[in-house]
């Protein structure tokens, strides 16, 4: 039987994704023995033109990472889903917008402006400003067009399944290339893999109790006590939210989770289930009482979104 | 007019994109080297809490999350104004020199070190990993791999994360190391400076042994003279994770040397139409163009640069290797570009050197490794040499420490005009009438880049450690009319 | 044409539900343009099903449950009592006018509390005009 052939490609990412692939060390071999690696901008010698030139279905299965940011990025995702069998959206930008999915909360027009003229570094050359189209005297030369909102790849085109992570962590992105390779019937069609199907506080070794909340701190106000919830501690924790995966990473360095692994199965929306389950633990029923603790709780937005705002029921903020 | 893409070579905030312009007598008219996206870090970090920002920011680069991850964290500092525990100071330089053995090796022998070990001329399809293996020994391979998964180990132990580290706040870090992780920690950095030892032998051998390779090291065609940037220590050797930025001239003379606070006075950022990304120069030399010399603002900021911007390396073994690179090379500073590939591996080693020494320092297990800032937050800058150059990280908060304005200057946009000079200097050196375009002077062009290990390419690091590469000749109507690529 | 506001209330099944079915029966005149929705207690409205009625094209969003002491489940209009204010700070930050979100405490027998409620928030959102969720219009 021929090997199943396997694409990967990154759209607005950070590379951080192909390096957790590569973080297979020894087993990356395995992967290229398995597999037909047909396309893999970062690592092989393949160009577009080869992938148009590709038959339809014709790829088994793409792993693409990185959010839709730009006209390239977009015209890449239709590519790959008219040429694989099986898309896969791989890591927190291609699952659901990831940390550059945080411009939604700005706008195009400010991000532009910032960088190229106000910023204190920055001489402004006559108001220049980049054009996707320029007039150079020796020919045109373009660049892609950057979009007012930053999309997750379901947005974009029809996606098979999802795995989690801010990158993925290796031994899951192994495990799935194991079930894969094992010739086992795949998941439903929608699935997420190479992650658990609960939340990250399960995985998390720190003892949890009843909470009462009268007080909130920011992770450099205090010196947390190292075997409790960081959440019963008073440190906004976004464990309860996010899926299990990576084996509750950040809450045994220390330090809180921002909920890279995504919603656990059930909930639409990281943000609102985060405003529920703090809701329920502060302790406090006079309306003043309660406005006061809420003050201390800074940036809900960027915070309980930090890598799914373009997912998030809302997806942007208002351009007011 | 004849117009050649080289597209995509990839990454840097996105994909690069090489146009080359031909006159009708077949010459290099003009090159340029296009940032064709930009993700708006800056701009949507505003409204933030700070202290976030370490573990923001590394989503700029996962190839080099650990830089952003420290300059970040020092940048906290400087906004809460807290002085961090010395424990501390040791913990974040220890992993950060750890980091810079990790990735140089991985750039050493699967993306640059090729060109030299198998051979400039050799064919594309074996100047990659495989065909070091091959030139050097099939245990080569096996301890590149090894390398990158001990240094993998020891920065997720004190980064908490792999990739997208976590450990470093405002005030120190989050973790600390038992004395028994200190132990296995030790193992492995001794392990890091064999292996420092041992790429250098390679490098003596197979490079500086055969003229050639020095003859092409020393090509005008690879060569720019322009300013040097690096941090310093306070005896000003080089150091990775801090002190002050030094610049030297093309004369190898100190110009300035500035504590992270003063870089607005040195350095500004000009704006280009055709492209995504900014090109920084020396604000008191000025922007005088794409265009090298004493006149003009362009530095650099590379391996190389951080040499020659320094008197020396702050450990032994490197320190000799530093001077023997400038007595084989013909004294400081060094202008050549692929020289950067010695430098490189020099710092692989002193980074070695550097975090055994730390590991074996009794403190590096204390307990004491968080200040509480008490201070009201303001602004702060920090700056940490990344592998690929200096990289500035500038907050400024409100009272509650909520970002009101950041700015950025990263690693690789530092070199952007040279990189962009040393591409069109490739070009015009190889691309001439009645020579065939080929495969060849396609990786020559590369080759020219490639030393910068330019974050767009950083990221092709490893197997098969190549860059997908194209070159399309347009006619002036904008037909193709050929098309050379590397065979996969 | 003039702008008639469409306005979600989630009423509780104990109180407000039953204080709406008084103003009807009582007929009572209250603005036609809150749609009603029937949950068990307003501690039972998920923050998500408020966001969704926004991305839905509500112009405004009511909550409505028994007086604070009189919830059918005792904590439960106190968990929304710290809900609302919460969420109220959500929106604004998701640039959303945070008068578009009310909390009203509405018993079964305040049939006329029912209306001046549903009065009152109707003139003020049109006031404020329609809303348009942004994303629903953003191609690029
Ligand atoms: S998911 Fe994380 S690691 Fe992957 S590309 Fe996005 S930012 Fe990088
Ligand atoms: S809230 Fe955070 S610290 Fe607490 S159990 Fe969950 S993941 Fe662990
Ligand atoms: S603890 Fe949370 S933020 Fe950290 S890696 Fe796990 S899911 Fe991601
Ligand atoms: S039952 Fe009415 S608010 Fe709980």
């Amino acid at each position: 039987m021929a090997k199943p052939k396997l694409a990967l490609y990154w759209a607005a990412s950070c590379g951080g994704c192909e390096i957790a692939v590569l973080d297979l060390h020894e087993k990356i071999l395995d992967v290229a023995n398995a597999f037909d690696i047909v396309f893999w901008p970062v690592a092989l010698d393949f160009k577009y033109s080869d992938v148009r030139a590709m038959e339809d279905k014709s790829i088994d299965i793409c792993l693409f990472n990185g959010a839709i940011r730009n006209s390239e990025n977009e015209e890449m995702a239709h590519l790959m889903r008219d040429k694989s069998k099986l898309v896969v959206a791989f890591g927190a930008c291609a699952h659901e917008g990831g940390i550059p999915g945080l411009a939604n909360l700005t706008t195009k027009d400010a991000i532009l402006k910032w960088v190229f003229k106000d910023s204190p570094s920055t001489v402004s050359n006559n108001g220049t400003y980049p054009q996707t189209h320029t007039r150079m005297p020796e020919g045109e030369i373009e660049i892609p067009e950057m979009w007012e909102t930053v999309k997750a790849l379901n947005q974009v085109i029809d996606v098979d399944y999802y795995i989690p992570g801010c990158p993925p962590q290796p031994d899951q992105i192994w495990g799935v290339i194991e079930y894969i390779l094992s010739g086992q019937p795949m998941p439903a069609k929608g699935a997420t893999l190479g992650a658990g199907d609960k939340t990250c506080c399960e995985e998390c070794p720190r003892e949890r109790k009843e909470k009462k909340l009268k007080q909130f701190f920011r992770p450099y106000e205090i010196i947390s006590d190292p075997n409790e919830c960081l959440l019963d501690q008073g440190i906004i924790c976004l464990g309860p939210v996010s899926r299990s995966g990576c084996g509750a990473l950040c809450p045994k360095a220390n330090i809180p989770c921002r909920g890279c692994y995504g919603a656990p199965p059930n909930c639409p929306d990281q943000g609102a289930k985060m405003v529920s389950a703090i809701s329920s633990v502060i302790d406090a029923h006079e309306p003043e009482e309660i406005e006061k603790i809420l003050d201390q709780i800074v940036d809900p937005l960027g915070t309980f979104y930090r890598f799914s705002v373009p997912q998030s029921i809302l997806r942007r903020v208002e351009k007011i | 007019m004849k117009q050649i893409k080289i597209d995509p070579i990839t990454r840097l905030e996105g994909h690069g994109k090489i146009d080359i312009f031909l006159n009708d007598d077949g010459e290099v008219a003009n090159t340029y080297f296009q940032i064709p996206e930009l993700r708006g870090f800056e701009q949507f970090c505003v409204g933030r809490p700070v202290e976030e920002m370490p573990r923001i920011t590394t989503r700029i680069c996962g190839v080099c999350p650990e830089a952003h991850h420290m300059a970040a964290a020092k940048a906290c500092d400087a906004v809460f104004h807290v002085e961090i525990p010395s424990a501390a100071k040791k913990l974040r330089s220890l992993l950060y020199n750890v980091f810079f053995a990790g990735d140089h090796t991985t750039h050493f022998y699967a993306l640059g070190g090729p060109d030299f070990i198998v051979g400039p001329d050799a064919p594309a399809a074996e100047r990659n990993i495989l065909g070091v293996v091959k030139k050097v020994g099939l245990e080569v391979g096996g301890k590149v791999i090894e390398m990158r998964k001990r240094t993998q180990q020891v920065i997720k132990t004190l980064g908490g994360k792999q990739t997208h580290q976590i450990t470093s706040m405002p005030g120190g870090v989050s973790k600390g190391i038992s004395i028994e992780e200190a132990k296995e920690i030790e193992k492995h950095c001794e392990w890091f400076v064999e292996f420092g030892k041992f790429t250098i032998q390679a490098f003596n051998d197979i490079v500086l042994k055969n003229q050639v390779y020095v003859d092409l090291i020393l090509s005008d065609t690879f060569s720019h003279k322009t300013y040097y940037m690096g941090l310093v220590d306070e005896n000003n050797k080089v150091n990775f994770y801090d002190g002050k930025v030094r610049v030297v001239d093309p004369d190898g003379k100190e110009f300035v040397k500035y504590s992270p606070n003063e870089y607005l006075e040195n350095v500004a950022e000009h704006v280009e139409p055709w492209t995504y990304l900014k090109f920084p120069f020396l604000k008191k030399v000025g922007w005088k163009g794409f265009v090298d010399g004493k006149d003009s603002g362009v530095y650099r900021a590379t391996p190389l640069s951080r040499l020659n911007a320094a008197d020396g390396m702050p450990t032994p073994l490197a320190q000799a290797e530093y001077e023997k690179m400038y007595s084989t090379l013909g004294g400081k500073p060094v202008h050549a570009t692929l020289a950067t590939h010695w430098a490189r591996i020099i710092e692989l080693l002193s980074g070695a050197e550097m975090a055994l020494d730390l590991i074996r320092d009794p403190e590096i297990t204390s307990t004491h490794i968080r200040n509480i800032p008490t201070e009201i937050p303001t602004e702060g800058v920090g700056i940490v040499e990344a592998p690929r150059g200096t990289l500035t990280h500038h907050y400024t908060t409100d009272e509650r420490g909520i970002l009101t304005k950041v700015n950025l200057i990263v690693g690789t946009t530092n070199n952007y005009a040279p990189i962009s000079m040393s591409i069109n200097k490739a070009a015009r050196g190889l691309i001439k009438k009645g020579v065939e375009v080929t495969e060849g002077t396609l990786n020559k062009i590369e080759m020219a880049f490639r030393a910068y290990d330019p974050c767009f390419g950083c990221a092709t690091h490893y197997m098969p450690g190549k860059m997908p590469i194209e070159l399309r000749i347009y006619d002036s109507s904008n037909n193709l009319i050929d098309l050379v690529r590397r065979n996969p | 044409m003039s702008f008639e506001p469409k306005i979600v209330g989630f009423l509780c099944n104990w109180c407000s539900y039953s204080g709406a079915d008084l103003a009807g029966v009582s007929r009572i005149k209250s603005a036609p343009n809150v749609r009603i929705i029937r949950t068990m207690c307003s501690g039972r409205v998920d923050p998500a099903f408020i966001l969704k009625s926004f991305q839905l094209g509500a112009d405004g969003v009511v909550v409505m449950g028994c007086h604070l002491g009189d919830c059918h489940y005792q904590e439960g209009n106190y968990k929304t009592l710290r809900r609302i204010p919460f969420l109220k700070r959500l929106i604004r930050e998701f640039g959303i006018d945070p008068r578009r979100l009310r909390l009203e405490w509405v018993s079964a027998s305040e049939g006329d509390r029912f209306a001046e409620v549903v009065n009152e928030m109707t003139e003020e959102i049109r006031k404020i005009g329609p809303f348009i969720h942004s994303a629903t219009k953003i191609k690029k």
